[in-house]
C-alpha cells in the first residue's frame, strides 16, 4: 500500500489527510513536532483570554484519527533524504515514505531589531509562544505591540481582556495600512482607542531597552521616543518555516517552491498551506498565501493530486475575513489599499461611525471588483455569485439586501447606503429591491 | 495515541482577572441577602427575610449593570475558562451541589421551608386568593404547598438574570427580544395567568397555559382535562381547546415556519431558565459524539414514556381497563421525570452539565419539536461559504452540545433536531459564519 507521510498537522497537512483517507486506502502518516492532535490555530487568542481550553479549539475528537487510519506521530523531523524517501525524526525511529507532503507553516518574522531577543520580546504563533506569552506577560502593565496586522491586533485584544494596556507601533500612517485604506483604518483605529488600545502611527521600533538582567524594560521608537514596557510583541507579519526543507534537495525561494498542482522540483513531494511559494511560471516571484481558509483549499487540491487526479489548485474569488475587537470584517474579491488604474469606488459609513461599506469598481463596465464590509455580515456565495457574473455596481447595490447575513431582527443599512450612492451622483440611479419575506416575520 | 498533550500548560496559574472592588460587594450583598433568608426559617421574622430578598435582588442587579464596563456591546468571554465557579472547578461543583440541594428541599422536604412558604403567602393571596400554608384551628401548620414559592423564585430568577442576559448580548437584537420574549411569558403566562384565571374560576380548575403537553404532563390528565371542560366555565373549557390545540395545531404549523425555537428559546420556563439563569454555565455542556448518542436514545425514550402513560390513563379513564396500571406508571413517571430529571437534575446540574441537560436529554416536548425541526421545518442555520476558521467558539458557547463547527467548517448548513435556536452560536462566531434562517425546506441542508 502507498504511504503517504505528512510533515505538519495544521490546516493544510490535516486536509490532505483527510482527503486521501475519503478519496482513498493509501496508508497516511502525520508527522508532527507543536501538538499531538491537529488544533486551530486561528483559536490561540481565545485561549488566552479564557473564551476556550485547549480541548475546544480542536476540530476533531482524540478518537477520530484512529477511526479514520491517519496516523499520528508527535515528533520533529530533522531530515529529509528524496533519494532514498526517508524521514529522520529526533526521537523516533525514521519513516520510509511513496509521497511526501511538507506542510510546515510559517514562522514569526524578526527583522534584527536590537534586543528582538531579550526576555519578554515575542511573537505569537505556535502553543508554545501561547505558553510563553502566557509567563512573560505576568506582572505586566503595558505591552507594546510592533506592527499593526491581524495578529498584532489579536495580541492587543488578548492583553485588553487582562487589563494590560497595549500600544501600536505602526510603520504606516493608518492602522493595517499595507492592506486597508485610510477611511476603514480611521475607523478601526477609533475603535482601538474607544477600547484604549494607542496607535502611533508613522513609527517604527528602532530599538528595545535591556533592564540589565536580560529582559526588556521598554523600547525606542524610530523618533526617538522611549516607552516604558514590560512586553513587546513582535506581530510584523509570519514567513514560511524553511528550518527542515533548506538543507534537502528541494528547491525554496521565499518558501518552498510548487507549481500549481502543489508538486515541487523533487518527484511525489508536494507542498501545501503557509510554507509554499506557488509559482505559475517557474521565472516569476511566487505568491505565498498564508490564510487558513488557503491552506484548507490548497490541502483539498493536493490531495486529489496525490490521489491520482491531478488537480491544478485554484483559489477561486478571492475573500478573507478577521475581527477588530467587536467589529466583524469580511472582504470578497479584490481590494487594494488604493484606487488602481481604470478602478473607482464608493465608501458609506454610518453615523455611529462603527460601520462601513466599500465596493471597489470598474469605472468603464461599472462591474464590482470588491468590496469590504465592516459590522455588517454579507453572504459569501451571494457576492461570489456577483463577482463571477460580473455585475455592475447598480445591480449589486439593488439587490444589496439579499445578501444581507446579519442575524434576525438586526438593523439594516442598505437602504441608507443606496441613499448614499443617489447623492454621489455617479451613475444610474438605483432603488433596492425589497427582500422577499414568507409571512413578513422573523 | 489518545494521550493529552501533557507538557501543555495553557491555564494561567494565577487568575489575571482582579473583581473590580464594587462587584466584590455586590457578591457579598447576595451572599448576605440568602443569608438573612435562611435566618427566617430558623425562627427571624419575615421582614428580615424581605429585606434578604431585596438585598440579593438588588447586589445582582448593581452587579449586573456593572457589566456594562466590559467595553463596548460585542461577545466578551474573558476568563469563563478560567473561572472555577463558571467551568467546574470547586465554585462550580459547590454552586451544582448547593442547588440541587435546594430543589431535593423544596421539591420533597417542603417543610424544610415551611416559614420562605408563609413568607411569601401574602402575595399568593393577593394573586391566587389562597394561602400556600394551610393551619388546623390551633394554629399549627398541617400542610404546604410549596409552588407558589417556588414559582416565585423561579420567575424571579428569570427576571433579574435576563436583565443580565439581555445586557451580555446588547449587541444584538436577536438576543434582546427573545430574551424579553421568555421573561414575559415567565412572567404573565406561566407564573400570573394561571392562578388569577383560577381565582376568576373561583378555584374550580387550573392550568399550566405555558406547558404544552407532552410537557405539561399532569396538565393533560383525563379527570383534569374532563374536571375543566364540565366544571370550570368558559375559562376551563377554552383550557382544554387550548391543551389539545397546542400540540396537534400550533405546535406543528409553528415549528414547520420557524423551527423548534418558537418554543424552547422563545416562550418555555424550562428553557426560559436555561437561557438567564443558565447562561454563565452554557459551555459545560458535552460537545462529544457520544454523548449526542445518548441524548438521542434518552430524549426518545422518554417520549415513549410519556405517551405510554399518558395514554394508559386515558384508557382508564375512557375504558375503565388496565386496572391500576395508569397510576402507577403516572406515579413513577411524576417522580423519576418531572421532579428528579426535570427539576432536581434539570436545573441543580446547570453548573457541571450546562444549561440545558433536561431540555436536551429528557424534555418530550422537545423530542416532539425536534422531531418536527428536522423532517419538516423552513428552519436551518446557514453557514457562510468558506469562512469558517474552525476555532471552536460556537460549538463550546452551544447549550445544547451540537458540534456546529463539524458542520461549519464543511460550509454544511446546520440541521439537527435538538438545536433551540438560541442564537448564541451565531452570536459568538467571530467571522460571522452562521445565520438562523427560515427558508424553502427543499436544498436546506447544503449550502
Ligand atoms: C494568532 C494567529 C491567528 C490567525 N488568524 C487567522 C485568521 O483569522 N484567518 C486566517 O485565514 N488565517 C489566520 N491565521 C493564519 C493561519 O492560522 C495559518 O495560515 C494556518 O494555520 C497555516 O496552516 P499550515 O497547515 O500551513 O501550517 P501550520 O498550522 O503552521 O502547521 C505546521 C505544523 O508543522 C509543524 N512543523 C514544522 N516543521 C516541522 C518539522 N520539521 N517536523 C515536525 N513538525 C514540523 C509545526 O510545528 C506546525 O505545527 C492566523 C495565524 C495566527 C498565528
Ligand atoms: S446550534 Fe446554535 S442556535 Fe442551536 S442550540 Fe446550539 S448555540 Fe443555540
Ligand atoms: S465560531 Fe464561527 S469560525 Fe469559529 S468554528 Fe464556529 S463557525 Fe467556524
Amino acid at each position: 500500500m502507498e504511504h503517504v507521510a505528512i510533515i505538519g498537522n495544521g490546516i493544510s497537512g490535516i486536509t490532505v489527510a483527510r482527503y486521501v483517507r475519503k478519496l482513498s486506502d493509501k496508508r497516511i502518516t502525520v508527522i508532527s513536532a507543536e501538538s499531538r492532535h491537529f488544533f486551530s490555530r486561528t483559536a490561540l487568542m481565545y485561549i488566552y483570554m479564557g473564551h476556550m481550553k485547549y480541548e475546544h479549539t480542536k476540530p476533531y475528537e482524540d478518537w477520530f484519527w484512529e477511526k479514520n487510519r491517519i496516523d499520528l506521530i508527535h515528533d520533529y523531523v530533522t531530515e529529509i533524504d528524496t533519494e532514498s524517501k526517508r524521514l529522520t525524526l529526533r526521537n523516533g525511529p525514521a519513516v520510509d515514505y511513496d509521497k511526501l507532503v511538507i506542510a510546515t507553516g510559517s514562522k514569526s518574522n524578526k527583522f534584527g531589531w536590537p534586543g528582538q531577543d531579550l526576555d519578554g520580546v515575542q511573537g505569537l504563533y505556535s502553543l508554545q509562544d501561547l505558553e510563553l506569552m502566557e509567563k512573560n506577560s505576568r506582572d505586566v502593565n503595558h505591552a507594546v505591540i510592533i506592527g499593526g496586522g491581524l495578529i498584532g491586533v489579536e495580541m492587543s485584544e488578548m492583553f485588553h481582556s487582562r487589563g494590560i494596556h497595549t500600544t501600536f507601533l505602526i510603520r504606516e500612517p493608518h492602522f493595517w495600512g499595507n492592506i486597508m485604506r485610510p477611511e476603514e483604518g480611521a475607523l478601526i483605529g477609533r475603535h482601538l482607542n474607544g477600547h484604549g488600545v494607542e496607535l502611533k502611527c508613522n513609527t517604527q521600533l528602532d530599538h528595545v531597552i535591556d533592564d540589565g538582567n536580560g529582559r526588556c524594560r521598554g523600547v525606542v521608537t524610530d523618533q526617538g521616543e522611549e516607552l516604558a514596557c514590560q512586553f513587546v510583541g513582535l506581530t510584523a507579519g509570519v514567513h514560511p518555516n524553511l528550518d527542515l526543507v533548506k538543507n534537502s534537495a528541494v528547491e525554496t525561494g521565499r518558501g518552498v517552491i510548487v507549481n500549481e498542482y502543489l508538486e515541487t522540483n523533487v518527484p511525489d513531494v508536494y507542498s501545501a498551506g503557509d510554507c509554499a511559494e506557488i509559482r505559475t511560471n517557474p521565472d516569476e516571484r511566487g505568491r505565498v498565501e498564508q490564510l487558513w481558509y488557503t491552506g484548507r483549499m490548497q490541502g483539498e487540491a493536493l490531495a486529489r493530486t496525490i490521489c491520482g487526479e491531478r488537480t491544478r489548485y485554484d483559489r477561486g474569488i478571492w475573500f478573507n475575513s478577521a475581527k477588530f475587537y467587536d467589529i466583524e470584517y469580511h472582504t470578497y474579491g479584490v481590494v487594494w489599499p488604493e484606487d488602481r488604474e481604470g478602478e473607482t469606488s464608493m465608501y458609506w459609513e454610518n453615523e455611529a461611525g462603527d460601520k462601513c461599506m466599500r465596493f471597489v469598481f470598474n469605472q468603464e463596465d461599472r462591474c464590482l471588483i470588491g468590496m469590504n464590509a465592516f459590522g455588517i455580515r454579507y453572504r459569501h456565495q451571494v457576492f461570489e455569485r456577483w463577482l463571477a457574473d460580473n455585475r455592475p455596481l447598480e445591480y449589486v447595490l439593488t439587490h444589496l439586501s439579499e445578501a444581507n447575513f446579519d442575524p434576525e431582527f438586526f438593523k439594516h443599512f442598505e437602504a441608507d447606503m443606496v441613499d448614499k450612492y443617489n447623492q454621489m451622483n455617479i451613475g444610474p440611479k438605483v432603488t433596492l429591491a425589497k427582500k422577499k419575506k414568507l409571512l413578513g416575520i422573523f | 495515541m489518545a494521550q493529552a498533550d501533557a507538557s501543555l500548560q495553557l491555564v494561567p496559574e494565577v487568575n489575571p482577572y482582579t473583581l473590580r472592588p464594587l462587584r466584590k460587594a455586590c457578591l457579598v450583598g447576595f451572599a448576605l441577602g440568602v443569608l438573612l433568608l435562611a435566618a427566617v426559617q430558623t425562627g427571624a421574622p419575615y421582614n428580615v427575610g424581605w429585606a434578604g430578598l431585596i438585598l440579593a435582588i438588588v447586589s445582582s442587579l448593581v452587579y449586573i449593570f456593572d457589566l456594562r464596563h466590559d467595553g463596548p456591546p460585542g461577545i466578551k468571554n474573558n476568563g469563563i475558562m478560567h473561572s472555577g465557579a463558571l467551568s467546574r472547578g470547586a465554585w462550580g461543583w459547590f454552586l451544582g451541589v448547593f442547588i440541587t440541594g435546594f430543589y431535593v428541599i423544596v421539591y420533597f422536604y417542603p417543610s424544610y421551608v415551611s416559614r420562605l412558604i408563609e413568607m411569601v403567602d401574602p402575595l399568593k393571596i393577593a394573586v391566587s386568593g389562597q394561602p400556600g400554608v394551610s393551619r388546623n384551628e390551633a394554629g399549627e401548620i398541617t400542610g404546604h404547598s410549596q409552588w407558589f414559592f417556588y414559582g416565585f423564585l423561579y420567575t424571579l430568577s428569570i427576571l433579574v438574570m435576563g436583565v443580565r442576559a439581555i445586557m451580555k448580548y446588547r449587541h444584538s437584537r436577536y438576543q434582546i427580544l427573545r430574551t424579553i420574549s421568555v421573561m414575559a411569558a415567565q412572567l404573565f403566562l406561566a407564573f400570573l395567568i394561571p392562578d388569577i384565571l383560577m381565582r376568576l374560576n373561583e378555584g374550580r380548575g387550573w392550568f399550566a397555559w405555558a406547558n404544552i403537553w407532552p410537557l405539561n404532563f399532569y396538565g393533560f390528565e383525563p379527570w383534569n382535562l374532563d374536571n375543566l371542560w364540565k366544571n370550570a366555565g368558559f375559562i376551563g373549557r377554552s383550557a382544554v381547546v387550548w391543551a389539545v390545540a397546542s400540540i396537534i395545531l400550533v405546535t406543528p404549523v409553528l415549528t414547520y415556519f420557524y423551527g423548534k425555537r418558537w418554543y424552547c428559546s422563545w416562550v418555555c420556563g424550562c428553557g426560559g431558565l436555561a437561557e438567564t439563569l443558565g447562561d454563565p454555565w452554557r459551555q459545560n455542556s458535552d460537545k462529544s459524539l457520544r454523548a449526542w448518542k445518548i441524548e438521542r436514545w434518552m430524549i426518545h425514550l422518554v417520549l415513549v414514556l410519556v405517551v405510554v402513560t399518558t395514554g394508559t390513563l386515558f384508557l382508564h379513564y375512557q375504558f375503565n381497563i388496565l386496572g391500576d396500571l395508569g397510576n402507577t406508571l403516572k406515579k413513577w413517571y411524576g417522580f423519576l421525570i418531572m421532579s428528579v430529571f426535570a427539576g432536581v437534575i434539570g436545573v441543580g446540574f446547570y453548573p457541571i452539565m450546562g444549561s440545558r441537560v433536561w431540555c436536551r436529554f429528557g424534555c418530550p416536548m422537545a423530542a416532539v419539536l425536534g422531531i418536527i425541526q428536522r423532517y419538516f421545518s423552513r428552519f436551518r442555520i446557514t453557514t457562510n461559504g468558506g469562512q469558517c476558521i474552525s476555532c471552536g467558539n460556537c460549538s463550546t458557547y452551544c447549550e445544547m452540545g451540537i458540534d456546529v463547527r463539524y458542520y461549519a467548517q464543511r460550509g454544511e448548513n446546520i440541521v439537527r433536531a435538538s438545536c433551540v435556536g438560541c442564537g448564541v452560536c451565531s452570536a459568538v462566531c467571530p467571522r460571522g459564519v452562521l445565520n438562523l434562517e427560515n427558508g424553502p425546506v427543499k436544498g436546506r441542508f447544503a449550502v
